[in-house]
């Protein structure tokens, strides 16, 4: 068992991040619905992301918050669910976080740098 | 309404089966009324645990056609609708014959979540003074009735698949003293109470509430017990790492 300020460290920043998450899932949302009328397309998306330093960010602090939560929910799964050790769910949690961070910057990165190639 | 009622009772300890009993209706007649009559008209060996017959010694919880209830307070009219009863010893428990459950783990459990009195005082000291509507003292009033009667811990599926879990009535006890002005052991009753087999195993289902025959709400407590935990980890004071 991960000590009691380990798992309460845990939770603090799996409800932090849960906060940030609820706001951008709401502006994300919400500027699709806004943004999208005539049908959803590669090149409407890129055309408004890409080269915008503030979408970006806001972006990357999406990415950040989902890969400081979803990581720390699956480790909780698998603590409860699977015989697997403590050391083995804090790895798992530890390659989760890293494979959406990797996965979303390259994203974002790429879609910052598209309208350069348009 | 038929005039008896057909029942099934648990029998034996972790094995065993369930026997059916036959037995006369009568009006007003709780579950408890029922096991009673048949352990002394028809098997004097059932084995069931009661005391009070009025609700306020917890002793006579068990499971009633599928939900964990206090039978002394549980009329056969309300569930046993189309005349027939199951009856079974409290889940999440050690049984020790047919009805009787093993209850030390459960209140082992309120002393490992130190629900205990830390004293501040001597008897020289002054009384402390504290206004009925103190917001503390509310907190501590909402969960203040428990009588540690096991339905609860019958009811939590964290209970069920993790046996270390101190469960909703050990932390009900926990809050309503980090609540209590008097005590001075929060620093290691919120180090007890956090963790994965504490506050933060729980998964807000909300079983305890659906069920607490006293209509208490040990989910608010636990979650005013993450918030506590919260603090005093930004504070570094629930120990140190490992």
């Amino acid at each position: 068992m991960a000590s009691a300020r380990v798992e309460t460290k845990l939770w603090v920043w799996q409800r932090l991040s849960a906060a940030v998450l609820g706001l951008c899932v709401l502006i994300h949302l919400g500027m699709i619905i806004y943004a999208v009328q005539d049908g959803l397309s590669a090149a409407e998306i890129i055309t408004r992301v890409s080269g915008n330093v503030l979408w970006f960010v806001f972006y990357a602090v999406f990415i950040v918050a989902v890969a400081v939560h979803a990581p720390i929910g699956v480790r909780t799964i698998l603590n409860e669910m699977t015989n697997l050790s403590q050391k083995m769910t804090h790895m798992i949690m530890a390659v989760l976080c890293l494979i959406i961070l990797v996965m979303g910057f390259r994203a974002i990165i790429g879609l910052y740098q598209a309208g350069a190639s348009l | 309404m038929s005039n008896t009622i057909q029942v099934s009772v648990w029998r034996g300890a972790e094995e065993g089966e369930f026997q059916t009993f036959e037995v006369p209706r009568q009006p007003s007649q709780t579950v408890l009324d029922v096991i009673t009559y048949i352990q002394r008209n028809i098997d004097p060996t059932l084995s069931y645990r009661f005391a009070c017959r009025v609700g306020v010694c917890g002793s006579c919880a068990m499971t009633v056609n599928g939900r964990p209830r206090w039978t002394c307070r549980t009329h056969v009219d309300k569930v046993a609708g189309d005349g027939t009863l199951q009856v079974a010893p409290l889940r999440n428990l050690q049984v020790v014959k047919d009805l009787a459950c093993e209850m030390t783990e459960f209140f082992d459990k309120m002393n490992r979540a130190e629900g205990k009195f830390h004293p501040t005082k001597t008897r020289d000291d002054d009384f402390d003074f504290i206004k009925p509507d103190d917001k503390k003292r509310k907190q501590a009033s909402a969960g203040i009735e428990c009588i540690g009667c096991g339905v609860c811990y019958a009811a939590c599926d964290i209970v069920d698949w993790n046996k270390d879990y101190l469960g909703p009535a050990a932390l009900n006890r926990a809050w309503t003293l980090v609540n209590d002005e008097r005590d001075g052991g929060n620093d290691v009753r919120l180090a007890a109470v956090a963790g994965d087999a504490g506050c933060h195993a729980c998964h807000s289902q909300q079983g305890c509430v659906e069920h607490c025959p006293k209509h208490l709400s040990p989910t608010h407590s636990i979650a005013g017990l993450k918030r506590e935990t919260a603090k005093a980890a930004l504070k570094g004071l629930l120990g140190g790492d490992d």
